[in-house]
């Protein structure tokens, strides 16, 4: 076994910190270490908490460890910000609202950026959650960007999904964004100080409740995460659905799902690694892709042509990312 | 392909609030392509040693205008050592008096400090230059 | 002006507009240091709508463009007020006498980081940082040392102090009590701006509505009680040392001290009542001009709302009177003896611009806290303004230039169109919420830093005419002793103090606090025993909670 490997399964953060480096990376080691990983992963319950920027992601974040480190949890906290298109880097500053736990050694918080993934989260999210389940994490909070284009990475990773809402103001609940209603396991109507807070709850559960299809019925839940009140029913609503999902078989479910995805996702990977790689040692790529220009050629054609030359399927495929 | 990315930590050790500097280099870090890490306000060393951990950075910049750099900058130095992150680049930036200065990089606390008047351009390009 | 003349003159600027177009510029665009594009000429044709009466006036009378007081600094010399405070009491309380003999007219007291953020020197936050930046106060005991042999009646002091801003008053009150002087005729500043905490200087404690009310809770017991006291000093100048524009100063302050006013009637105050004591706290900047012209623009601002917006009618409450402190932010670590010069101009700009007190910085503050030395410098730079310039002798003088008649009522028209966005948002608290002034103020301090590094903001000894040399000027040192020696101090106070009574007074602050009754003769009770700063803001955060910062970049 890695020693790596070995050093994160006897709980050494430093062991964790750098794996999760190895994945975001890509490193040629990554998939070694996955491997190894793999057999102790499975265990942890993966939480997603997505909502728009500024509806208090972080700081709802931070008020949840504390209840759930009452209640003796250890916690994995993945906390997504947005990739800069135009340079490549990032400010990951969702950490602020929570250095208060930074000393506490049963939560891990790690800031990744989305290097280039629009879903939401990054592209080796789900990667550094199997890293910090193994680690032994028995919840994994998982913080997406919120950006706004697109939440569905994240039903497809977390067991359950929070949509955290602020009071709509002026606005009706309305001219939220569709979508967002139906990936909510649990909404959170956050900053609920605010005016406008129960018409938006009323809103949201009238339209809750037109969707009616029998199962889980998301509930509303009222927070103020500065003043760390509401945060208590959040906790209790989060293990609600918990039992629910276990209960009515839909975890098992969703987590097949899950397994055969990563299987389906593996085996495109590989194949296509296999491709690009043949097609890399045998073939002047430049000059067919000049021909096609020239109209000499059409992409379709060119394409099939290139395939039929390599011999995909006879060949062991190649690993190395 | 491999995806690497330089990741630094922006830490503001010590008490004081003037975090325009910090802000500022992180967002210029940003701009250059850096995967910047910022804890905030008002840690601790411990917290600041913790964080760079836990991110696994390959850079630790300090923002100290407090006057308290000879406490702290040694302090976060022995800590990121203990952790195991001895490599790590230790950067340092504030208003440092030249004697102090010196005092830090040759006990080897610090691999460069900066002070006002430095340019951000000279900032990144030294970080740059390290990897 | 007649119609006629305007119409010729237009005329004759559009021939001088093409006698020019010829001659090259030596750069593409000439901007304040604000970012502010300056034209080559200003004419009557700029201030063509300028009404005297309404826009100007006379000085002492609305809107009190051109100053607070009828005879400006005929009557009385602005307070020169350096801002010092280092190392523990004893320190401190001997370069405040220093300063005294020296000829300062007023006291101007900065606390150490610990005491700012409200932790006793033996906090394990504390370490490091006790008696660096300014004077480690733990208790009334350090404040009885601060100001041993100042007699408190004859001087006026300013403390820099916010969150726990009413503890620390609460020592001074009761140390001037213990000196047998009644509180009526104790008279000085505290800063007690708490919005601007959140905007720009990050020193916070509590959350937002807990600390309005501490607030407004010392509007009300200040009217009572110290009527001499300016309850408040709302600041600009820490807006602008965080990277803002001069217009973002103007208009973040005014938009604060607004946000005072209304909370302060929103509190059942009469707003003649506690108005008067609202003073404020402008950065003096390098850019001459605009600087004058934003003081300018903020005493008119302040009148007009005051009267029209919020029914003041004591004229009192419509003067916007400050206090103002050269640019930190400008002074340069290289070839530190040119801050002389760039805190002389700035100094200049501030009583041209009518300032009430000054301080100005010393060459060294860029490197450290400033020596004697330096400080009798800074200080004799106000002195030769104010007696041999010859600027002190006629109020307003610049009021009537086109340029600054221009560039005030542009300031002003700045300003209101953020008033109008803050309002959108819904108020000063819930733009801070949201993250707006921070956010405005963090991209003006990039596009600053940017110009600065292309070159385009010149800053000489810098990024032009660079001499390479290091600075060779002598530099205070602080006992690394001092924080030992306040440690010991203060755990031999806890010793010998009554701590039955200090238990008892802290329990009645709590119950206090949690009511709404008003707070500040608990805090005075419990600084009487000599509870510590730390004990009492930790007790307050228990009831309060704690601020977090937003993280915006």
């Amino acid at each position: 076994m890695h020693q790596l490997v070995t050093d994160l399964l006897n709980g050494n953060r430093r062991a964790a910190a750098r794996m999760i480096s190895h994945v975001e990376n890509d490193d040629l080691i990554k998939r070694e270490l996955l491997k190894e990983l793999y057999p102790h992963t499975g265990k942890a319950y993966l939480i997603g908490i997505t909502g728009a920027p500024g509806s208090g992601k972080s700081s709802l974040v931070d008020c949840l460890l504390q209840e759930m480190r009452n209640d003796g949890l250890k916690i994995g906290v993945i906390a997504v910000d947005p990739t800069s298109p135009f340079s490549g880097g990032a400010i990951l500053g969702d950490r602020i609202r929570m250095q208060d736990h930074a000393l506490d050694h049963n939560i891990f918080i790690r800031s990744m950026g989305t290097r280039g993934s629009l879903g939401g989260l990054s592209r080796s999210t789900r990667e550094a959650i199997q890293v910090l389940d193994a680690f032994g994490k028995d919840i994994i909070l998982i913080e997406t960007v919120g950006v706004g284009q697109s939440e569905v990475d994240i039903v497809k990773t977390a067991d359950t999904t929070v949509v955290v809402l602020t009071p709509a103001g002026g606005d009706s609940v309305q001219t939220i964004k569709a979508g967002i209603m139906e990936i909510a396991d649990i909404f959170v109507i956050n900053k609920a100080d605010l005016p406008g807070t129960e018409r938006t709850t009323t809103e949201i559960n009238v339209m809750l409740d037109m969707k009616k299809e029998g199962g889980w019925r998301p509930p509303v839940v009222q927070t103020v995460s500065v003043q760390n009140k509401g945060i208590n029913y959040l906790w209790e609503s989060l293990q609600e659905h918990r039992i629910y999902m276990q209960e009515s078989g839909t975890l098992e479910n969703i987590r097949l799902e899950r397994v055969k995805r990563e299987l389906t996702d593996q085996v495109e990977f590989l194949l296509k690694n296999s491709v690009w790689n043949q097609v890399k040692e045998e073939i002047k790529l430049d000059r067919l892709v000049e021909e096609i220009a020239r109209r000499e050629k059409d992409p379709y054609s060119a394409a099939s042509e290139l395939l039929d030359k390599l011999n995909i399927f006879e060949q062991k495929a190649g690993e190395d990312g | 392909m491999n995806r690497r990315k330089i990741r630094v930590l922006v830490a503001k050790p010590g008490l004081d609030g003037h975090d325009r500097g910090a802000r500022v280099i992180a967002r210029a870090l940003r701009d250059a392509g850096f995967e910047v890490i910022y804890t905030g306000l008002h840690q601790t060393p411990e917290q600041v040693a913790e964080t760079a951990l836990q991110e696994d950075v390959d850079v630790v910049g300090l923002s100290i205008l407090s006057g308290a750099h000879m406490t702290l900058v040694p302090r976060i130095k022995k800590l990121l050592i203990d952790n195991g992150m001895g490599e790590v680049l230790m950067v340092v930036g504030g208003i440092i008096p030249g004697d102090d200065a010196e005092k830090l990089l040759k006990e080897g606390h610090a691999e460069q400090i900066f002070t006002p008047g430095d340019s951000l351009d000279r900032i990144i390009g030294y970080i740059s230059s390290k990897f | 002006m007649e119609k006629e003349k305007l119409h010729k003159l237009k005329g004759q600027m559009n021939t001088w507009g093409k006698n020019i177009e010829d001659s090259s510029d030596r750069k593409d665009s000439f901007v304040t240091v604000s970012g502010r594009p300056v034209k080559a000429l200003y004419t009557p044709l700029d201030t063509e709508k300028l009404d005297y009466e309404k826009d100007l006036g006379f000085p002492g009378s609305y809107p009190y463009t051109r100053g607070v007081q009828g005879n400006m600094y005929r009557g009385r010399i602005w307070t020169m007020r350096q801002f010092s405070g280092f190392g523990d009491a004893y320190d401190s309380n001997r370069r405040y006498r220093y300063l005294l003999e020296q000829g300062q007219t007023g006291l101007s007291v900065a606390f150490d980081m610990p005491t700012i953020m409200g932790y006793d020197s033996d906090h394990d936050r504390s370490l490091g940082e006790v008696g660096r930046c300014g004077v480690a106060v733990d208790s009334l005991e350090d404040m009885e040392i601060l100001f041993n042999h100042i007699p408190l009646d004859q001087v006026t002091t300013s403390m820099t102090i916010n969150g726990p801003a009413s503890i620390l008053w609460c020592m001074y009150l009761a140390n001037a009590e213990k000196q047998g002087i009644k509180l009526d005729k104790v008279g000085g500043t505290i800063q007690n701006d708490i919005l601007k905490e959140y905007i720009a200087q990050k020193s916070w404690i509590f959350p937002p509505e807990p600390s309005m009310r501490l607030i407004t809770d010392i509007f009300a017991f200040a009217s009572e009680h110290v009527p001499r006291w300016n309850t408040i000093s709302i600041s600009g100048y820490h807006i602008r040392e965080a990277g803002s524009t001069a217009a973002q100063e103007l208009a973040f302050t005014l938009a604060d001290g607004f946000a005072y006013v209304e909370a302060g009637m929103a509190a059942g105050l009469d707003i003649d009542s506690f108005a008067p004591r609202l003073s404020f706290f402008f950065n003096a900047h390098i850019d001459f001009f605009e600087e004058i012209c934003k003081y300018r623009a903020a005493r008119r601002i302040w009148a007009r709302r005051m009267k029209e917006r919020y029914g003041a009618k004591d004229e009192r409450s419509l003067k916007l009177r400050f206090h103002t402190q050269t640019a930190g932010c400008s002074l340069t670590a290289q070839e530190p003896e040119n801050n002389i010069i760039r805190t002389a101009l700035e100094a200049l700009s501030a009583v041209l611009g009518g300032t009430q007190s000054l301080h100005t910085n010393s060459m060294d503050e860029v490197l450290a806290l400033p020596t004697e030395k330096a400080v009798k410098v800074a200080l004799r730079t106000q002195q030769i303004i104010a007696h041999e310039s010859g600027v002190a002798n006629t109020a307003d003088p610049l009021a009537g230039s086109y340029f600054i008649e221009t560039l005030t009522d542009m300031l002003e028209s700045e300003a209101e169109e953020y008033f109008q966005k803050i309002e959108d948002l819904g108020g000063v608290l819930a733009a801070i919420d949201q993250g707006f002034f921070q956010q405005e103020i963090a991209d003006a301090a990039y596009t600053y830093q940017r110009a600065v590094d292309s070159e385009d903001q010149v800053i000489v000894g810098v990024n032009r005419y660079n001499s390479g040399e290091t600075a060779e000027i002598e530099l205070l040192k602080i006992d690394p002793s001092v924080e030992a020696k306040q440690v010991e101090r203060l755990r031999a106070l806890k010793k010998k103090r009554d701590n039955i009574a200090v238990r008892h007074k802290l329990e009645d602050l709590q119950k206090s606090a949690a009511s709404v009754e008003n707070i500040i003769p608990r805090i005075l009770a419990a600084v009487k025993v000599y509870a510590t700063e730390g004990e009492i803001v930790a007790s307050l955060k228990e009831v309060f909670g704690e601020y977090k910062e937003k993280p915006l970049f």
